[in-house]
Order: C-alpha cells, then structure tokens, then sequence
C-alpha cells in the first residue's frame, strides 16, 4: 500500500508547472481567445517540446507509453493555467480510444504518431456532450453512435458553431450522418470503448476542477493579502480568512478522490465508473466553493473583466457539466452505494 | 502508487478479524460515562493488551506490536467492522503516549505506557480552564517549584472521563511572572493526589462525560514532569498536532457510520423518498467518508516515507467532525419523529444509537480546538494570509 506519486512523475509536473508559469500567462491567454480558431499552434508546439502530446501514445508510435497516473498530475496543471487546447481530448481521450480499436484499423497507425508530435487535433462527440469542443480545428472527428464508433474528416460533418461564455471555448454542434464507411468500430467493442472514454474524460475534467479550483484560492489569497481596507489588508479578517480556509478544506479531500480515479482507470478496477464520479462530485463541489469565495473576497474587482479571476471562473462552470453533469455523476454513485448488497463501510475503499 | 494491501497486510487483517470475532461483546456495553460502563470498558482495554492490541503502532516491548501506520489503518478498518466498543483510554494511547514517546524519558516510558497499554492507568486530559479554552495560552492553573516537587493550585474544566479516570495529564504556568505560552510546564498526575476535587459535569446527554478538577496544594514530584520546565507548550502543541492530525479519529469511524447510514435509509425509504435532500446527504456521506479515509492513507504514506503532519491536522479536523454532523443529522432525519426517543424507551427499537451519536457529533467542531480555530490556522500558517 503505497499512495504517494514517484519522483518521476512529481519531476514530470514539476517541469509542466514551471514551463506553463511562463508559457501560459493569463495575458497570453487572453490573446489566443481574440484570434478566430481560439486555438495557439506556438502553444501547441511547446506543449508538445515539453512531451504531453506524447505521453499516452506507445513507443511503438513514438510516445511515452505511459498512463492514466502520470496525465493526473499534468492535467491538475493544464486546469491551474487553464490552457486553450485540445490537448486533453486530443493526446488522453482520443489515443485511448484508438490504441483500443480492432486490429487492422488505420487511424491508430496513421494519427498516433501525429498526435504525439503535437501536429494532430482530434475532437470527440459524445452524446453526454450536446456540443463537440474542438471540432472546428480538428484534423478527426471520433463520434459516437449507437455505441459505435466512426470516424470523420473535417468537410464530411456540417459544424454549427455556439459561443461559450469560457472565451476559450470553442463549440459546435455536428450535424453527420453515420454510414458504414464512417464506422470504424461496432457497438460490441464500442460499447467498451466509450466507457473508458467517459471515465478518462471524468478524471481529466476532475484534476484540472482541482487545478482551476487552486488557482481561484491562489487568486483570492494573492488579492486579499494586497488590498487594504480600514487600515489592513482584507486578508487580515477573518470572515475573509474563513471563506478562503473551506476552499483549502475542500480541495485537500479532492485531490486523493482524483488521484484513486486515475489510479483506479490505470488498473482497470471493476469500479471505476464509481471512482471516477465521486472523483467529478468532489472535485466540482471545490471548484464551485472556489469560483464563489473567490470572487466574494474579490470584492467589484472580481465581477470584472479585467480580473483575470473570470477565466477561471467560467472554465470550471463550463467543465463541471461536460462529460456527464451532476445528476449523471449522482446517479453513477447510487447505483454503487444504494444497490443491493454493496460492499461498504471500512475495509472495503481498496 | 501501489493501492493494494500486502500478504503480510493481509493476513494482519484476518488475524485481526478472527480476533475481534472471537473476542468482541455481543451486546453494546453501557456507556463509559457510567461508573459501571467505565469499569467494563477498562476491562476491554485489558483484554485487547493480552493480544497486543490495545497500542498496535507501539514498540512490543511497551506493549505494542511496532506497527506502521498503515497497519494502523487496518486494525481500525477491523476495529469499528466489528462494532467493539469505544476506547476508555483513547486520551492516553492516542494523544499523550505519541507525546511521551518524543519527548518521555526512557524511565518515563517504562513506567507510564504499559500501564496505559493494559489498562491500569486511564487518563484524562486537563488543559482547559474557565479562562483558557480557544485561548489556551492563557492558562493560570499555577505550579509552584518546592523542594522537588510542583505543587498545583487552580482550576482545570472539561476534562474528559476525569470523573472516574486515574491519571491527567496538561500545562500548569510554572513562572509566575510569565505570560502567554511561556513558562508552561507539561506535568502528569494521579487524579487521585491529595488536594485534587472532581466536580462532576453533565453533558447534552445527562451523563457526567468530562469533569471540573480543583487543585488546592496537591504535590506533584518533578520526574512527573514531561521534557524542560517552560517547555509545556511546545510540548502539548505536538500532542495537539497527532490529536487533530491523524490518530484522533481514524477514518474507519466515519465509514462505518456512512454503511449504517445507507442501511437506516433503505430500512425508512417512504422518510427518504419524501425528501430527496436526504438521498443527498447519505450518498455525500458515503462519499466524504471515503474522502477522508482516502486523504487518510495519503498521509500515511507520505509519513511512511519520512513526511511530516502538516496543516491537514486543521483540515482533517474541519472536515471529520463537519461529515459527522451531516451524517448523524441525515439519520434524524430519517428517524423522523422517533428520533427524539431515549434509547430504553419502548418504542426505541431501530433508533439504534442514533440520538446518541447525533448529540456526540455535536461536540466535534467544538472540541480538540474549535473549527473557527482551525480555519484561523489553515488561513494564517496554510495559505499565509495575515494575522489580525
Ligand atoms: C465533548 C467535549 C470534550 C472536551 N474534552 C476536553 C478535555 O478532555 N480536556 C480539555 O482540556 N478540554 C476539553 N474540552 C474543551 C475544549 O477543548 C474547549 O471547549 C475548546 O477548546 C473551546 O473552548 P471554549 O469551550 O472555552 O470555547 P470558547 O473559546 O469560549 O469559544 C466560544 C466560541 O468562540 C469562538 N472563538 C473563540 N476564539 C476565537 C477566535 N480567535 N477566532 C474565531 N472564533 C473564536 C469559538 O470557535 C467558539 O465558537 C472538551 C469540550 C467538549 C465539547
């Protein structure tokens, strides 16, 4: 029994967290949110320098071969900086999904080395998401049918853009039509398929709530220990200390949640699906606190656009509902915890 | 990141498990806060030292087992499993060995821990006064230097089990001229010293549960005395650190009230599924309880590889006690209008406790520093925000 990272992988996030302190700058950020595709290929390209497009992608295809434990601290961070990218669904989700294809299948062969390069976009439509983030400046569209999946080129689906109120976002709807040529997996193998895609999905979006949830708390502690009031900085109150303290409290009991789903996902546990959404209950119920004691301790500066607190605010309202919103994650958990005969109670958490 | 139990872990577990079959009292035993109670549960404490079991993370030669913390986990894991009763001696073996294993003497050690391992000595903790309570620097309780010895004179309150415990042990202000956390001093004695009165106090429930103790001259000899005189704060700090930190409250209590509270909710559905803010709170239950024992083994891993108890003995603190509260409030609510029965009256039958621990869990923020004085110290030493 051991629940502690190793000192790769602490070394691995150490180096990601100096890279996109410099990198990704919120006033950086902000300029990628003016340009069109929202999207930055300089970014993109560093992201990939500093190896996370490769992580996932076997050795065979010139990646790392690594997995579920060794994204969760990476994807704590790219939540921390709130990166514009598709990195997540591009480099976790989707060489997930085609490492698990048939044999014989081409995509894997063809896009995995691209994405670990960093040169591939790929977007993902599932039916728990009404709008494909991503898809306009994807190369591939992987998309559920039916449990099956198919395959598209950009130019094959009509894309129907919808504005986000995260700047960074960039939705559409997909209207496609599903034929046997776009089908590069039925729905036996599917079915399969896309739980794990859901599940990677529900870690990814669970680390970077608790990442987005830190960086509010950082926000809140940096504005409060400089703003003055009567004489003191508004730090010194303690109504001011006490909100800020549950925000700590809440992210402190996250983060295991997180860290076990991801383990939990690694190791193929049969209850994953349970793991992964208490990971997503936890971690948005400390994202939500976050995003509210922020921008309370923020005073009028918080309600600004200027506040670079709004980017964090909205991405964390934003990701708290992709990939399954509450009622979805709530649900999963009754099932484990209400249902007949559950094994519960102590000794049964490993 | 290995969550899987070893063979070794393993077969500790089934040790523990046929143990705790063979051995455990099949009706609950009367409360310890009853004299006849208290002597029945210090009988347990006996029991459990015959196999080693009342101190496993101890040195075996104290009377433990030298058993790391995740084992630790383990036998609690076990230990609330099996519903055996509540530890009369908690205050010793959780709080104040952890200190005296610091900071002790090795006399000290020989001549105070088997005694608490098997159940001779049951102690109370003493540092509380009617002017020291958030505040604990502010102690007055005075020992005076004479001829070897301190002599104690003042007041102490809510002490725990002090009623019919035989030891206490807190901070005494050993320099008159002293103020705040300087010139304390650490000292242990026997409730029954001469000088000493024990003024009983009810608790919520009506049992006398802690104790107000009157110091008028009792003696006390200086080898009674834990590390330098002047020293008693930096001293009980730590104790204070292991009590909120880890050893406290183990997780598998909060997970074994999670699993009774999913059962109290399939067994009264029509409560339940009138209010669906109760599914709520028992999934969040479930949920927050395998939070904290998750949280539980991170530290305990970080520990097994030379770590030290940070600030999550603060947050640890906040989030137990405030789950126990919403767990025992959830069950209220479930229990409806039968909540409020004492558990010997007639119609009682399935409330099963409840009342009791809802009135227990109430005391959580309050005791081992109040939440309020958590968060100060999250806020101040975690996140660094200024002090007032
Ligand atoms: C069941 C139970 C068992 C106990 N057992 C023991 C025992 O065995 N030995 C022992 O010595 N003591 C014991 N205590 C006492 C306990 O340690 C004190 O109750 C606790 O330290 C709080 O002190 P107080 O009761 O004097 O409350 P006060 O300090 O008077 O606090 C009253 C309220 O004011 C708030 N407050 C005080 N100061 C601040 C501040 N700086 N910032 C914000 N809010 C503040 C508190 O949080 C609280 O809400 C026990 C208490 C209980 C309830």
């Amino acid at each position: 029994m051991d629940f502690t990272f190793d000192d790769q992988q602490i070394e691995f996030r150490d180096a990601i967290r100096k890279f996109l302190m410099v990198e990704a700058a919120p006033e950086s950020l902000r300029e990628i949110w003016e340009t069109r595709s929202g999207r930055s290929n300089d970014l993109r390209a560093k992201l990939a320098d500093q190896g996370l497009t490769a992580i996932s992608v076997p050795e065979a295809h010139t990646g790392m071969g690594l997995g579920d434990l060794d994204w969760v601290l990476a994807q704590q961070e790219l939540g921390y900086y709130a990166i514009p990218d598709s990195l997540s669904d591009t480099a976790y989700l989707a060489v997930d999904l085609l490492k698990q294809l048939p044999a014989g299948n081409a995509l894997a062969a063809s896009f995995l080395p691209r994405i670990a390069s960093g040169q591939a976009r790929i977007a993902i439509a599932h039916p728990l998401n009404p709008l494909t983030a991503d898809a306009e400046n994807a190369e591939l569209l992987l998309l559920w049918h039916d449990d099956e999946v198919h395959a598209l080129r950009p130019g094959q689906a009509k894309l129907v853009p919808n504005q986000s109120l995260d700047m960074s976002r960039r939705l559409s709807r997909v209207d496609w039509t599903p034929s046997a040529t776009s089908r590069v997996c039925g729905a036996d193998a599917g079915r399969g398929i896309w739980a794990d895609v859901v599940n990677r999905a529900g870690v990814a979006l669970a680390a970077q709530l608790v990442g987005l949830a830190s960086r509010m708390l950082d926000l809140g502690i940096d504005h409060s220990a400089n703003r003055k009031q009567f004489g003191k900085p508004v730090g010194s109150f303690q109504a001011v200390k006490h909100h800020l303290a549950d925000v700590a409290v809440k992210i402190e009991f996250a983060r295991p949640v997180v860290y076990r789903a991801a383990y939990a996902m690694q190791k193929s546990d049969p209850q994953r699906a349970v793991h992964v959404s208490h990971a997503r209950l936890a971690a948005g119920e400390a994202a939500r606190l976050a995003a509210r004691r922020s921008l309370q301790v923020h005073g009028a500066m918080g309600y600004t656009w200027e506040a670079d607190l709004q980017m964090f605010m909205k991405r964390a309202w934003a990701l708290e509902a992709s990939w399954g919103d509450r009622g979805f994650h709530k649900t999963r958990v009754a099932a484990h915890v209400l249902g007949e005969g559950a094994a519960l109670g102590p000794s049964q958490t490993f | 990141m290995r969550l899987e139990y070893t063979e070794r872990q393993k077969a500790f577990r089934q040790e523990i498990r046929d143990w705790l079959a063979a051995n455990v009292p099949s009706g609950a035993l009367p409360s310890f806060d009853t004299e006849e109670g208290f002597a029945q549960h210090r009988a347990w404490e006996r029991k459990l030292s015959t196999a080693s079991l009342s101190a496993v993370t101890w040195p075996s030669a104290l009377g433990g087992r030298g058993l790391d913390l995740i084992e630790w986990l383990i036998f609690e894991e076990e230990y609330w499993r099996a519903n055996a009763p509540l530890r009369v001696n908690q205050n010793g073996i959780f709080l104040l060995a952890p200190t005296l294993m610091d900071h002790g003497t090795p006399e000290q050690k020989k001549r105070f821990l088997p005694r608490m391992a098997d159940g001779s000595d049951i102690w109370a903790q003493a540092w509380s006064e009617p002017g020291a309570g958030s505040d604990m620097a502010a102690i007055r309780c005075k020992a005076t230097r004479d001829n070897g010895h301190y002599v104690l004179s003042g007041q102490k309150i809510w002490s725990t089990r002090a009623v019919w415990a035989d030891w206490c042990f807190g901070l005494f202000r050993s320099d008159p001229s002293s103020s705040r956390h300087h010139g304390l001093t650490f000292l242990l004695l026997p409730l029954k010293s001469p000088g000493i009165t024990i003024r009983p106090i009810r608790q919520l429930n009506g049992l006398p549960g802690f104790a107000e103790i009157f110091f008028d001259d009792v003696r006390v000899p200086v080898e009674n005395r834990i590390g330098e005189e002047g020293e008693g704060w930096n001293i009980a700090m730590a104790t204070a650190g292991f009590e909120r930190g880890l050893m406290l409250r183990s997780p598998a209590r909060f997970q074994q009230t999670a699993r009774r509270l999913v059962d109290l909710y399939h067994r009264n559905r029509a409560a339940a599924d009138a209010d669906p803010s109760i599914r709520d709170a028992v999934l969040k239950g479930w949920m927050d309880a395998e939070a904290y024992a998750l949280a539980t083994y991170a530290t305990a891993s970080r520990l097994a590889r030379g770590g030290q108890i940070g600030a999550e003995a603060s947050t640890n603190k906040i989030f137990w006690s405030e789950l126990d509260v919403l767990m025992h409030e959830t069950a209220m609510s479930l229990l409806g209008a039968r909540a409020e029965l004492m558990p010997a009256a007639p119609e009682a039958a399935g409330v099963e406790g409840w009342l009791d621990g809802f009135l227990f869990s109430l005391a959580g923020p309050i005791y081992a520093g109040t939440n309020e004085i958590q968060r100060n110290i999250i806020a101040e030493r975690m996140l660094g925000l200024p002090r007032a």
